[in-house]
């Protein structure tokens, strides 16, 4: 990959989509998530309540984004991320963009996830600027792969 | 409420909770103290900040003087069971009856909860609170697509009567009275309780207990919902009328700043989004020709109990009046009961942390202690470990124990509102009953509460504060003990027992919904199903008979509210943050 392009990509601002997947309604931490991404300098696509995986990873299609945060309090986060790794995997685009989780997630299913492709999950204790880190961290170590 | 300026024609019958002699005495030695004393001492050392304020942004005074409730009247204070109920909706509250002691339980099958609800009340547990699964409370059935991963997880999955009666079996539904938390699909679930009862020969005047049915705050903060808020609010009409002529002693609905306060809010909004909502629900019954006074009685309210204990006993005393005050000069309630709010309190899930998790044991118990001084009718302590899973048993045990030993061994339950005449409390409650009026007003301004959820009032106001919120804990003005102050070096973790959900627990909730339906008789549920979707077409019809013959047919919850659809349409939000 050439240095213009390099250096042309690591000037355009990170795009995520921050999205609810499941049916949990609790949209306290994905708001404050999506707001102080936001006032990171990222763009954000935050897609509302009650997605599906395939819904998801179509809207990321869509926009083009860097990468997708899901927030998910229903505790069934063991379904829904390796369904979204498997749908990013078909789209070949599971190294392109970064897939990162949030909410209650218990110590030994967030190492189970990371192990299987999950970049990174933030618990519920994480500053705004914890979480900013996370994104760009994750972001970053897709764009120095490719 | 009026302050100390200007009189009005009802100052003859105000008799000033400090008369104005006191008043002005102790703003002389106030005075006098702070140019003396106090000077001095701030001189020497001064204070830790510049300024002190409540969760809600409050200003707080350094201390509180008579001088300080020169707008209280006696009148507004007054005594406990009477008008406008400051002090207590009883007049002997705990003295008569304690709280009810209401841990919420709800995982895997009916079965499976079934056995919590026994071990819980062996603990010695005096009511009955129901945490269904996500796809009860939106209503899809155990075998949609939506459900799966979900079933069984965050509570007890119902698809069909069946389900119901195994969650109650054993249970003696006129002995104890059960609470079930949930919204959209609360009239489904009413509907099969009563079928239950009715099943096992119960009067159903004799039943007592709560759906929560509160689909306004649903829009506003906790963010389940299934048809948009016109046919809601008619389902919720449908419910409170039907319970008025049949259900002496259930509640139709629980009224619930709860979660309007999880989702973010202060004390303030959620007292005054909760009055908001209970007002829009009153008018709409009210507005369908059924006198407040026929109802108002039944309807009861839910609120958080938060850390900041001052402000959440004003809440908690300021709502009560609120209320009152609206029922009777508003709607024209002629009755105590019309007037006098009851309220469910649980402590604060939102203020437990993942590190140092037997903090949330502590947190809990001051929450707890504030709820019973503040009157709270019945009580659900969190488990210290709901930052990581729903409760284990060991942490529900725990949490009961906290109220037991608060009831028990505290001696805070022999005296009613024992911190009502305090300078401060008096002070913070008024100031809080101003701010909930405030609210109030600018919400009829927006064109009254339906309108105020269309525009995103609500939802901004909530996102903005949680913000601030997380702002301010993680600067660490805003200090959470063991996550951003004390915190524990990395691997310094202490282990909590965590409740795991039983994988197959969803395999066999789907295989018992397929037995049921390949059991059933399928005409009888086809009409029971035409009957309900001809009713939903027609406003002037009560939902409930066709639903509850609906049920006792095993149609499934998912196959009513499809039924419903095509008449009532589905709700899309527009997110903000």
């Amino acid at each position: 990959m050439g240095d213009a392009i390099a250096t042309g990509r690591r000037a355009r601002p990170i795009r995520i989509l921050v999205a609810k997947v499941g049916l949990d309604g609790h949209d306290r931490g994905v708001k404050i998530v999506a707001r102080a991404l936001r006032d990171a300098g990222m763009e954000v696509i935050y897609t509302g309540l009650h997605r599906t995986p395939l819904e998801v990873v179509k809207v990321a299609l869509q926009e083009d984004v860097d990468a997708i945060g899901v927030s998910i309090l229903s505790g069934a986060h063991m379904t829904v991320f390796p369904k979204l790794l498997d749908l990013l995997r078909a789209e070949g685009l599971a190294d392109e963009i970064a897939l990162l989780g949030g909410g209650v997630i218990p110590d030994e299913d967030v190492v189970a996830l990371k192990r299987l492709g999950v970049a990174d999950l933030v618990g519920q204790d994480a500053t705004p600027d914890e979480v900013v880190a996370a994104v760009q961290t994750a972001v970053a170590a897709r764009r120095t792969v490719r | 409420m009026g302050g100390a300026a200007g009189r009005s024609p009802d100052d003859d019958r105000r008799t000033p909770l400090a008369d104005e002699r006191l008043r002005r005495q102790a703003a002389e030695d106030a005075a006098a103290w702070e140019a003396a004393e106090l000077a001095e001492f701030v001189r020497r050392q001064p204070e830790s900040r510049s300024e002190y304020r409540t969760a809600s942004g409050l200003p707080l005074q350094r201390v509180y003087t008579p001088a300080d409730v020169a707008g209280s009247d006696w009148e507004r204070l007054g005594l406990p069971g009477r008008y406008p109920f400051t002090r207590g909706p009883y007049p002997t509250m705990y003295r008569g009856r304690l709280w009810t002691m209401r841990q919420i339980a709800g995982y895997g099958t009916p079965a499976d909860t079934n056995e919590r609800f026994r071990y819980l009340i062996a603990q010695g547990q005096t009511g009955l609170s129901v945490d269904f699964d996500m796809p009860t409370l939106m209503g899809y059935d155990s075998d949609h697509e939506m459900s799966e991963g979900e079933v069984g997880r965050e509570g007890v999955a119902i698809d069909v009567l069946d389900d119901m009666e195994a969650l109650f079996a054993g249970i003696d539904l006129e002995s104890i009275s059960v609470s079930m938390t949930i919204n959209p699909t609360a009239w489904i679930l009413l509907a099969m309780y009563v079928a239950v009862a009715q099943g096992r020969g119960h009067d159903l005047n004799k039943l007592s207990g709560t759906i929560q049915n509160d689909i306004l705050k649903e829009y506003v903060a906790q963010k389940e919902w299934i048809y948009p808020i016109g046919p809601s609010m008619r389902i919720v009409r449908d419910t409170i009328v039907h319970c008025a002529r049949t259900m002496a002693r259930y509640n139709p609905i629980n009224i619930s700043g709860y979660h309007i306060s999880e989702a973010g809010a202060n004390a303030l909004q959620e007292a005054a989004f909760t009055m908001a909502n209970a007002r829009a629900y009153v008018r709409e019954v009210v507005g369908s020709g059924v006198p407040a006074d026929d109802f108002a009685g039944r309807l009861s309210f839910y609120f958080v109990c938060q850390s900041d204990f001052f402000e959440e006993l004003a809440k908690f005393r300021a709502v009560r009046r609120v209320w009152a005050t609206m029922m009777r000069e508003e709607f024209g309630a002629r009755r105590p009961e019309s007037m006098r709010l009851r309220f469910h309190c649980q402590t604060a899930a939102a203020s437990l942390t993942k590190p140092q998790p037997y903090n949330n044991v502590v947190r809990t118990t001051l929450q707890a202690l504030c709820a019973v001084l503040g009157g709270a009718q019945s009580l659900h302590t969190n488990g210290l470990d709901e930052a990581y899973a729903i409760p284990s048993e060991s942490a529900m045990k725990l949490a009961l124990r906290t109220q037991q030993v608060i009831a028990d061994e505290t001696n805070v339950a022999s005296v009613v509102d024992p911190l009502g005449g305090s300078y401060y409390l008096e002070s913070l409650t008024d100031r809080m009953e101003r701010g909930i009026h405030d609210y109030l007003r600018r919400i009829e301004e927006i064109g009254g509460t339906l309108r105020a959820i269309e525009t995103n009032f609500f939802q901004r106001e909530i996102a903005e504060t949680a913000y601030e919120h997380a702002l301010r804990k993680a600067s660490g003005e805003r200090v959470v003990v063991g996550v951003n102050k004390y915190v524990d070096p990395p691997g310094a973790d202490e282990a909590v027992d965590v409740h795991r959900i039983d994988p197959a627990a969803e395999r066999r909730q789907i295989e018992h919904l397929r037995a049921v339906k390949a059991a059933r008789d399928p005409t009888a549920v086809g009409s029971a199903l035409a009957r309900l979707r001809s009713d939903a077409a027609d406003t002037a019809a009560n939902l409930m008979p066709a639903t509850i013959e609906a049920v006792k047919a095993r149609a499934s919850m998912g196959e009513i509210v499809e039924a419903l659809r095509p008449s009532f349409g589905t709700y899309r939000e527009t997110p903000v943050f």
